[in-house]
């Protein structure tokens, strides 16, 4: 089976700080992938590498295309990569303002990327739009307005069904819970892992929150430094974990 | 029967002849002349130059005349006259190293080789209007003493020999003309700097003072402040060396900015850079501190989203000739535009049942 | 004549824009950046017009200036005085005549031959520019052909009031590529854009862009398919020559409102007068 994502030695520098260094790991498709690790451990840093939004200094970025089979992203040309990031690839940022536009309605949101791809018939976009909303539990009758007067919770959901309505292949997710409350987490969780089980969703999560991998993840990445200390199946590493930095991480979440 | 409006032509002239009257006022008060608005009102006619970028003082002062004292208008019809001058070629550039001062001063060091020369300036004025002047503007001659001709050193150079202050790297390429080529983002500094000392007094200035009160601060000293004379040479390709082809007045600011550093550089300060024509010091320091504000890349500072950092929002609203035309231009007919609104918002109107209303409260 | 070059414009400077203009037509709907020059008319007053026409005039040349349709408005008067009096061209207000004919906010009805020139005056070239203020961004945009987000405006347009309410500058598709702003002219005049036998011209000399549609090129106005574009007007026929297709000003008459249409192409409603093809039973 082709790997649907193949990372190879990916190394990121800011002047003498290391962001990560020589990541290397294979997403099969259908597979959902935990990085954990405290903040500045460089897995956001890897995250927006793979996702196109950095460049590495080294390393290859291999995606398994509709079109032309495995191709490293970082060597593509700008508008391929762009198209991947449109159509088979979406990213959900941690804060929904930074993926959605606040000044644009519910359905425009949502439509956009349809449109993107060429979708012109307003009829329709309107309906698979709606269609979305519901799924992702925001009333319907809500399309037209703009996402300002959502909660947090109903934007994060937003920028979900915005990211899926396309279908993409494969979905970056970067700290997708991180700034909601606690009960709003849940559900938000919920809904997510509903998606990623309905859709047999592809998916990088960056996450701190061990309760967000042990839910969706089937495997994980413990990151510190900006290296990969330990990885394996996620009941693996959370119930016996080998490496010492693994281990305070997992009592720390249990003393919680 | 209706019959469309005729004459714009007899109009416009008409309103010409107009003008001309209004410009000249009263006929029983004396005409103003060049040289008097040359001589006496010299800092008007230098803003033109600078925002006009030509350096005549005689066609600036006439500029002044012919639009009644309207600067932005006088510096427009020195812009519009620019275009026609052909081109001979560039002077080298001028040495303000060696200029022969008015005035000099440093805030930033109490005293200093060269000595802080106040020169002809309002600062210490008191602000009260003098009536003598209504009546006769009769002056006494002001003390003099003989030049110094010896050069005044700057200022920044004595940090720069302790290394205290960045290095500006010498660069001997020929900077882009902006009034040659379209302005292209990113914008190097000299295009900014350009830019800037072509750029409204007023926008300049509100940029400048916005830094100061913390959109994008970065401390700025006055490191230093020359008015004065330069020489301006050019290189004549038959004679094979420069020659001097005249003198012309520039004020010249350089702050001295906030230090950065981190864990691996030791802290320096940094600076920021003016130049205008004429004697424009209120210009000049506004253009050194947005000149600083807007190398924060370049120094590796946040960009902390303020006005004064953003060089696109910067440069392509500072020059008064662009803004005033488009800003005037919303006076001019626009019917047929309005008239394709009308027909929506009425569309729009009857479909929402609006009409259905007004009929009910008639 | 005057002491001025032929048109104002220096000959270097006139080879700079029309290398511009070249390299717009061949590369139809894309905004081509030149060195704008600081004319003795405002910028927003048509100095890019005024420099493309200045570029593009010969001393054969028989020119035609209208603003809002009509050659006698203010602005129309001067830019046609400008060109009389430094290029010492004939000029006219018959559009048949004419040879090149710069426009502020209007198509002629009368159609175009292949023997002319259409130089349209634009305050804004970017089509993107409400949607996305940077230049740096919108130009990327146009480089990766990256246009949901106008479509997105149009969606957001039919969401809100049912319709895609733009009405003027409405933007259109180049030959399936650039998304281009024709110019504050009303929608109706955008089917006129597309096949056109003359040559059209935009020059925007604030913002710096020469832009250009060869002959027959295609053009099309953006729109969803169940919402297609339509090119509309003031539902009434032409109060003096008694036209019903061609563009509509609505006079005020009277201080109670009385109000009546008339053309604005004054030209085309003349020479419909003059030869005699009003219809009487126009009130």
């Amino acid at each position: 089976m082709t790997p649907l994502l193949s990372v190879h030695g990916v190394t990121k520098h800011y002047g003498n700080h290391l962001g990560c260094a020589d990541v290397s790991f294979d997403l099969y498709p259908g597979e959902v992938m935990g990085i954990v690790g405290e903040s500045g451990s460089g897995k956001s840093t890897l995250l927006n590498c793979m996702a196109g939004h950095l460049a590495p200094d080294m390393g290859q970025v291999v995606f398994d295309t509709r079109g032309d089979g495995p191709r490293d992203t970082l060597t593509m040309s700008e508008p391929e990569r762009r198209m991947l990031g449109r159509t088979d690839w979406a990213f959900v940022h941690q804060h929904a303002r930074d993926g959605l536009r606040m000044g644009v309605s519910a359905g425009g949101n949502v439509g956009e990327r349809l449109m993107a791809v060429g979708a012109r018939h307003y009829g329709d976009i309107r309906e698979q739009a709606t269609d979305w909303l519901e799924r992702v539990e925001i009333d319907a009758g809500r399309v037209d307005d703009r996402p300002t007067t959502f909660s947090g919770g109903m934007q994060q959901r937003l920028q979900i069904a915005r990211n899926l309505v396309t279908g993409p292949r494969l979905v970056f997710m970067d700290e997708p819970t991180g700034g909601l409350d606690v009960s709003v987490q849940a559900r938000l969780l919920d809904l997510l892992r509903g998606l990623v089980r309905d859709m047999g969703l592809s998916a990088i999560i960056v996450t701190h929150d061990l309760a967000v991998v042990r839910l969706l993840a089937d495997r994980l990445m413990v990151m510190k430094s900006g290296h990969v200390v330990e990885t394996g199946l996620t009941d693996q590493v959370l119930d016996d974990p080998q490496h010492a930095y693994s281990q305070l991480l997992v009592s720390s979440v249990l003393q919680v | 029967m209706y019959v469309a409006v005729k004459g714009g032509e007899r109009a416009i002239e008409n309103a010409h002849a107009w003008l001309a009257e209004e410009r000249r006022g009263d006929r029983d008060v004396a005409e103003l002349t060049i040289c008097q608005i040359r001589e006496q009102l010299s800092l008007a006619v230098d803003r033109v130059m600078a925002e006009g970028s030509l350096y005549d003082p005689d066609l600036a002062a006439l500029a002044i005349k012919q639009s009644r004292g309207d600067l932005i208008e006088a510096i427009f019809l020195i812009r519009a006259y620019r275009t026609t001058l052909p081109r001979y070629g560039a002077s080298e550039p001028v040495e303000t190293g060696s200029m022969s001062c008015d005035r000099r001063i440093s805030a930033t060091f109490k005293d200093l080789p060269g000595g802080q020369v106040l020169g002809p300036t309002f600062d210490y004025t008191h602000r009260l209007l003098d009536f003598k002047l209504a009546a006769d503007g009769d002056v006494s001659d002001s003390p003099s003493v003989e030049p110094d001709l010896t050069e005044v050193p700057r200022v920044t150079e004595f940090l720069n020999q302790e290394g205290l202050i960045e290095e500006s790297a010498f660069d001997d390429t020929t900077p882009p003309d902006l009034t040659r080529e379209p302005l292209a983002m990113p914008a190097d500094r000299a295009l900014r700097l350009q830019a800037l000392t072509r750029s409204d007094e007023g926008f300049t200035l509100g940029l400048a003072y916005s830094t100061q009160r913390g959109y994008a601060r970065n401390h700025a000293f006055v490191g230093e402040l020359r008015i004065g004379t330069v020489a301006v040479e050019m290189d004549i390709p038959e004679l094979g060396f420069a020659v001097e082809i005249g003198e012309i007045t520039l004020t010249e600011c350089e702050t001295i900015n906030q230090f950065k550093g981190s864990k691996t550089e030791p802290p320096q300060f940094t600076r920021g850079y003016g130049l205008v024509f004429g004697q424009s010091e209120r210009k000049a320091i506004s253009m050194a501190l947005v000149d600083r504000a807007l190398r924060w890349e370049e120094l590796g500072e946040d960009n902390v989203g303020a006005p004064a950092q953003d060089a696109e929002f910067v440069l392509y609203h500072a020059d008064n000739i662009q803004a005033t035309g488009f800003l005037e231009h919303i006076k001019l007919p626009h019917y047929v535009d309005f008239q394709s609104e009308l027909e929506l918002v009425r569309k729009l109107r009857r479909e929402a049942g609006a009409d259905q209303v007004q009929e009910a409260a008639e | 004549m005057s002491d001025y070059n032929f048109a104002y414009l220096d000959e270097q400077t006139k080879r700079m824009i029309r290398r511009a203009i070249l390299k717009g037509l061949a590369v139809p709907g894309y905004q081509v950046p030149f060195a704008s020059r600081e004319m003795p008319m405002p910028y927003g007053w048509g100095t890019g017009g005024v420099q493309v026409s200045a570029a593009v005039l010969t001393p054969e040349d028989t020119l035609k200036v209208i603003d809002q349709g009509a050659d006698d408005t203010t602005n129309a008067v001067s830019i046609r005085a400008f060109f009389e009096r430094t290029a010492g061209v004939e000029t006219t207000t018959a559009t048949k005549d004419a040879t090149v004919i710069q426009t502020r906010h209007r198509i002629p009805e009368e159609p175009l031959s292949e023997d002319q020139i259409l130089v349209y005056q634009v305050p804004i070239p970017e089509p993107l520019r409400f949607l996305e203020p940077r230049e740096s961004e919108t130009r990327k945009m146009h480089s990766l052909e990256e246009y949901g987000l106008m479509h997105v405006k149009l969606y957001e347009d039919i969401s809100c009031h049912g319709h895609i309410a733009t009405s003027y500058a409405y933007p259109v598709k180049v030959e399936g590529r650039y998304v281009m702003d024709p110019s504050p002219i009303p929608k109706f005049d955008n089917p006129k854009l597309g096949d056109m036998p003359a040559i059209q011209l935009f020059g925007a000399g604030r913002e710096q862009r020469i832009y250009a549609l060869p002959p027959y090129t295609q053009v099309v106005s953006l729109d969803f398919e169940d919402h297609p574009f339509e090119a509309s007007k003031a539902d009434h026929c032409c109060a003096i020559c008694g036209v019903d297709d061609a563009y509509l000003d609505e006079v005020i008459v009277d201080d109670a409102g009385g109000r009546m249409f008339v053309c604005s192409d004054t030209d085309y409603c003349e020479t419909r007068v003059t030869e005699g093809q009003t219809e009487e039973s126009v009130a």
